[in-house]
């Protein structure tokens, strides 16, 4: 009896609420064909938790701002276009899907930045599966937290470095996941600044002006697997601390300040099973302390690693060093660094116990590293047979390069990485 | 001037050494790319091969093949043939059977073994070195008649270029840090073939490291499209400049 009365109460309340909010999700229809032809219009009608569907077609709506918690969806791949006038699509409200568009032709503006997306002050935001095409800044994220940003193309053609925008710009956000983006042609592919506890994940970003990945001030995040390729200037972690970084590939990164990873003020990073292929410098560490390096791979590089002699306590460990023009080289006489078990293909020494560990510590700083650092023109006396001898006599008797500069433990064979 | 070449060509392989020549090139070179399982460190042996043993044994070979033909010139030169033709044929055959050598010995492997872009560069650079330092042995051959002071001009040129130049232009490049001395240097280095060849070669060997600064410059001078032509025409002066003094010198030489 006394049950029955409480099934009957909750069938009661249920209908009740059924009957004052109508069905959640309403879907509105928008396209050339439909009764609603404009994004703006549909915008107006919707209440939040609507989902509004564009069909196929050219938007040019100027500014659209959507401040309802709604899905917005596009279906055959509807184009938004900004004539190159307007900043795009602007999300004001919290939960916000955007998925399924073209977006092409952003306004410009050093001013306020517009972007073909931009976030403001708006959480749980998901942007997915749009194409960008030559916008000024891409995606721009500003106080926002808990966003997904998945599965976009971005692509510019910018030439200017100081008239350009990012791909994917993040100001004062935290806990956001970026995943599986490319991105090209913009400033720098990905910018974080002030930026807490986000994940980047499976990104491709080439071809960029100056960065393909660029940290300011943003600490406890982590990037992994992503792909970092002929960009400006490679890829920098700046004024940072605890970011961890694993298996990214860092490639082709060309030019005097082109860095592979560029690693300038930061502290307790973290960097495991990253390649470091063919880029002018792999990896600069400036001012960096506490970095751990484990099971990286430096190939083919100009300069493998440049330890500037203003790191401290960064640990350096089963890295291998193949094919570098040169593996390390340095700016002092000063170490206070840690290299140990690391395979250097340049290394001559013996193993006698087959341990697979060498006998002889080796010395990876070669005499001309530390001559072409102090004076970068006379690298184009490099392998001439006068150097190769000095470099000689230098591995025998260090004199110019720190002595400690020594890793212990050089491997015979390279880890299988 | 065939016939003459052919007679010329064919003393040059009775003589044996070409052969040897090709034989230990070739050793060389195979073994180079057989020991090392990795390419890149084959082509630095084989680097220092082309900028130190080409140069000299053309060098040497030419002086001292010149000195002993002298006999056979004057023999020559009573019959009807010009001057500047027995001249230009015991270059041609010289230069053209030492390339030869280097071709079979070198080219071969390299080519099986190092990326296409390297191999032809390095191919270049040994034939251009064969034909510049034959054509340093025949001026050094027309400026002195005594076969041991010719010889040692010979070896002088080739440790002037191989070394000395290089410890030249590295003093330079320590007392002048403070300027900027990049362009210079780029001028410099063209004073010196073995080190034109060099660099070409590094612009393909280490490319990564080449593009900072100072390749960015280099590559600007000789690297890509117009500088490679510059590179090559400054070879091509190289190679024949020395060689046409030394004509003008034997056309005029009382023998």
């Amino acid at each position: 009896m006394n049950s029955s009365r409480v099934i009957t109460g909750a069938l009661f309340t249920f209908l009740l609420t059924s009957l004052i909010c109508p069905a959640r999700a309403h879907t509105i229809k928008v396209g050339p064909q439909q009764a609603i032809s404009s994004i703006t219009q549909a915008l107006t009608m919707a209440s939040n938790g609507d989902t509004v569907e564009v069909n196929g077609g050219t938007y040019k709506e100027g500014n659209i701002i959507i401040s309802k918690s709604i899905a917005l969806i596009g279906k055959s791949r509807p184009v938004l276009d900004g004539q190159f006038r307007f900043e795009i699509l602007s999300v004001k409200a919290n939960g916000v899907l955007v998925s399924g568009f073209q977006i092409q032709h952003c306004g410009q503006g050093t001013l306020d930045d517009p972007g073909a997306i931009k976030v403001y002050d708006a959480s749980q935001v998901r942007i997915e599966n749009n194409d960008l095409v030559d916008n000024f800044f891409g995606i721009y994220l500003q106080y926002s937290h808990h966003s997904v940003i998945k599965n976009n193309r971005i692509s510019a053609k910018q030439t200017i470095e100081n008239q350009s925008g990012n791909g994917i710009h993040c100001w004062k956000s935290d806990n956001l996941q970026i995943t599986g983006n490319h991105i090209s042609g913009h400033r720098d592919g990905i910018y974080f600044e002030f930026v807490t506890e986000s994940v980047i994940w499976r990104n491709i970003s080439e071809n960029n002006l100056r960065y393909g990945l660029h940290f300011m001030f943003s600490g406890s995040d982590a990037y992994f697997s992503n792909l970092f390729r002929r960009n400006g200037a490679g890829v920098a972690v700046m004024f940072t601390n605890k970011v961890t970084m694993m298996n990214n590939t860092f490639t082709e990164n060309w030019g005097d300040a082109a860095y592979g990873l560029l690693l300038k003020e930061i502290s307790d990073c973290t960097m495991i099973g990253n390649r470091f292929l063919k880029n002018t410098t792999g990896i600069m560490l400036d001012g960096s302390n506490r970095v751990y390096m484990e099971k990286n791979l430096l190939k083919g590089n100009g300069w493998g690693m440049r330890l500037q002699a203003n790191c401290v306590d960064d640990t350096i460990v089963r890295n291998n060093f193949i094919g570098n023009t040169f593996d390390v080289s340095t700016n002092g006489s000063l170490t206070l660094n840690k290299f140990d078990h690391n395979y250097w293909d340049k290394y001559e020494g013996y193993d006698l116990n087959k341990d697979q560990i060498g006998d002889v510590p080796y010395h990876p700083l070669s005499l001309y590293s530390v001559v072409a650092e102090r004076n970068p023109p006379a690298m184009l006396l490099y392998r001439s047979f006068i150097i190769s001898l000095l470099d000689k006599s230098e591995k025998m008797m260090p004199s110019l390069t720190p002595a400690n500069f020594v890793d212990p433990h050089p491997l015979l064979k390279p880890l299988p990485l | 001037m065939a016939k003459l070449l052919k007679h010329i060509l064919l003393d040059i392989l009775n003589n044996k050494i070409v052969i040897v020549y090709t034989i230990v090139l070739a050793a060389f070179s195979w073994s180079v790319f057989g020991l090392e399982d990795n390419t890149a460190k084959g082509i630095l042996t084989l680097l220092n091969i082309l900028l130190l043993i080409v140069p000299l044994v053309a060098s040497l070979f030419a002086t001292i093949y010149l000195y002993n033909s002298n006999e056979f010139i004057e023999l020559l030169l009573s019959q009807p043939v010009k001057r500047s033709l027995i001249w230009k044929s015991l270059f041609a055959g010289l230069s053209g059977s030492l390339s030869i050598a280097f071709l079979l010995g070198v080219a071969i492997p390299v080519l099986l073994f190092a990326e296409l872009s390297t191999a032809l560069v390095m191919i270049a650079s040994g034939l251009f070195l064969t034909v510049i330092f034959v054509s340093i042995a025949f001026l050094a051959n027309v400026f002195t008649r005594d076969k041991a002071k010719g010889i040692g001009l010979a070896i002088m040129g080739w440790l002037y270029f191989a070394l000395l130049f290089d410890a030249i232009v590295l003093f330079l490049f320590f007392q002048f840090a403070d300027y900027p001395i990049e362009k210079v240097v780029v001028l410099l280095s063209a004073l010196s073939p073995i080190d034109l060849c060099r660099i070409n070669i590094l612009l393909h060997l280490d490319v990564s490291a080449m593009m900072g600064y100072t390749g960015a410059i280099f590559r600007d001078y000789f690297g890509a499209g117009g500088g490679l032509i510059l590179s090559s025409t400054l070879l091509l002066l190289w190679a024949f400049v020395p060689f046409y003094i030394s004509l003008i010198r034997f056309k005029n030489k009382d023998l």
